[in-house]
């Protein structure tokens, strides 16, 4: 099994709620709490697994504006776990999870080092490496509705933009829309071989604007006067 | 990257400290320079205090140092384990070495003097590990080269001759001429490579914000980061060093670093002046390096820096 996500990027509406779907089932799950720092203070900050940043691609008039969330893409060729010096770090092998056992983490940064996705936190509170679990609490547990095992993230995206699945099984959901939409890895170059995919925007054309009719002088003047006047 | 003081201070002095110590082994072992039981000793415990404060202070840097002596068990893929280990591994080596100078005076036996030679090869290995921990991070282009861990190897070995030729210039009527010129050419080589480096590093490769984001055919503007203040990320990673502080740093890793100790050398080749200018030639290098090391840390661009809106490291 190669447990990993999907995300499509066409659809993403930069919500957020994924972050905190993910920030409220994780701070009380196996490697909770994500501790917040200053949180009703100036500046607050604090641990987060999942993180939603917001780009333009192209330029005006051909732009698009991307919600682009990112988690742990569980890589194949995970470096965080190979240069981990304690052993905290391990990629699991029934499933391809990396996870960060809490108990022998002894908080020295490398693995943040070398992950290029910014995927890893630390706790300045607890002294100990998190990350992303892919919700090892929830996919696993039989207590749960067959539909409720997935992740926090994917569950609660109102878009429908994430999808959770095994990409060994060439069937599954993932693969198929890996297939079909060209799911992409992000900075393939670095060789980390990362599970999780990127749809790209569907090919749209664009919709023609020349033929919108112009406003006369008259209904312009209104607008402005109607903008004008405050009531 | 956030340039962390501990770190700095811990591998300037760990690696002037593994350098002067091979330097003694080998000069001593091999009789290249005659010193006295008194300079051996003293010597090397200038190199094993400088190893362990260096050591200590890399321990600093730890969130939860209550699980660092689990550093030792990840030898087999962990450049970082690797360094421990091998710094621990040197230390039964270099006091045998020591010991048997403390028994058995200048003139040791061949059991010491092979305690001497494995604790040399184990404290340049170390170096080597040290810089690989940095080197072998694909995250970071600066670092990402074999330049890295010649450069630890290098500016080891150069503070290691200055160490050597202020530890002999206390003993009377020492022969400081040879290791004086070989100190020299260390610092010339170490000075040459660091200038390698840095032009190395001034050409931008690798990854950028397109492949980043995998939109390689439009350019890529970042509109929101998606965080009101400071993450971990932006803290550890973002930090952005100002340009005309790192050229004028610049200046002063060759002019402190490199010059000015190879100009004061010089006056003591030339006998125009004693062996204890190389005290002076020390600091100045110590000072030199340990800007040499700021700047490696905060020139460091990180890929993840691409998501917060860089173009390219």
């Amino acid at each position: 099994m190669r447990l990993g996500l999907v995300i499509d990027i066409d659809t993403c509406v930069g919500c957020h709620a994924c972050a905190t779907a993910c920030k409220q089932w994780n701070t009380s799950g196996t490697t909770g709490p994500l501790t917040d720092y200053r949180p009703y203070g100036e500046n607050p900050s604090g641990v987060w697994f999942n993180r939603i940043r917001h780009y333009e691609i192209g330029d005006y008039p051909n732009n698009k504006t991307i919600n682009f969330p990112m988690s742990c893409m569980h890589c194949e060729d995970a470096d965080c776990v190979t240069v981990c010096p304690t052993g905290a770090s391990y990629k699991r092998a029934e499933d391809g999870v990396v996870l960060v056992d809490q108990t022998k983490c002894m908080g020295c940064n490398y693995c943040s080092w070398a992950c290029p996705y910014g995927a890893r936190e630390l706790d300045r509170e607890s002294g100990t490496m998190k990350k992303c679990t892919l919700c090892i609490d929830r996919i696993y547990d039989e207590e749960l509705e067959e539909i409720d095992r997935q992740p926090a993230c994917v569950i609660t995206c109102p878009a429908h933009a994430r999808y959770f699945g095994d990409f060994d099984d060439p069937n599954s959901e993932v693969s198929k829309l890996v297939r079909e939409r060209a799911g992409m890895q992000l900075m393939p170059e670095l060789g980390y071989n990362p599970t999780n995919r990127y749809l790209p925007p569907r090919l749209t054309t664009p919709i023609p604007t020349d033929d919108v009719r112009k406003t006369d002088l008259i209904s312009s003047v209104k607008q402005w006067v109607n903008k004008a006047i405050a009531r | 990257m956030h340039p962390a003081f501990s770190v700095i201070f811990f591998t300037v002095t760990s690696g002037a400290g593994f350098g002067l110590f091979t330097l003694l082994a080998i000069l001593h072992v091999f009789g290249l320079v005659d010193m006295t039981q008194e300079t051996v000793l003293w010597a090397g415990i200038i190199g094993l205090v400088l190893v362990a404060v260096g050591l200590m202070s890399s321990t600093f840097h730890l969130a939860n140092p209550k699980n660092a002596w689990r550093a030792f068990f990840r030898f087999k893929t962990s450049w970082l384990s690797r360094e421990g280990v091998f710094a621990v591994l040197f230390y039964p080596f270099a006091l045998l070495y020591l010991l048997g100078v403390f028994l058995q005076g200048a003139e040791i036996n061949g059991f010491f003097k092979a305690m001497g030679i494995l604790g040399a090869i184990l404290a340049v290995i170390t170096i080597f590990s040290t810089g690989m921990i940095y080197g072998c991070l694909k995250t970071i282009r600066q670092w990402n080269t074999a330049l890295t861990p010649a450069n630890y190897i290098f500016m080891g070995l150069a503070l290691g001759g200055l160490l050597m030729v202020s530890a002999l210039s206390y003993q009377d009527g020492a022969d400081v001429m040879g290791v004086t010129g070989l100190t020299v050419t260390l610092l010339a080589i170490a000075a040459l490579a660091k200038a390698v480096y840095y032009f190395w590093v001034a050409k931008v490769t690798g990854p950028t914000i397109n492949t980043a984001t995998g939109f390689t055919r439009a350019a890529v503007r970042l509109l929101d980061t998606g965080h009101t203040a400071g993450t971990f990320l932006t803290e550890e990673f973002g930090y952005e060093p100002d340009h005309s502080v790192v050229t004028a740093l610049k200046t002063l890793v060759f002019a402190l670093g490199f010059g000015l100790p190879i100009l004061l050398l010089a006056l003591v080749l030339a006998g125009q002046a004693g062996p204890g200018m190389a005290l002076w030639a020390t600091v100045s290098a110590f000072l030199g390096i340990i800007a040499e090391r700021w700047l490696f840390f905060a020139e460091a661009r990180h890929v993840v820096n691409l998501y917060h809106g860089a173009q390219h490291t």
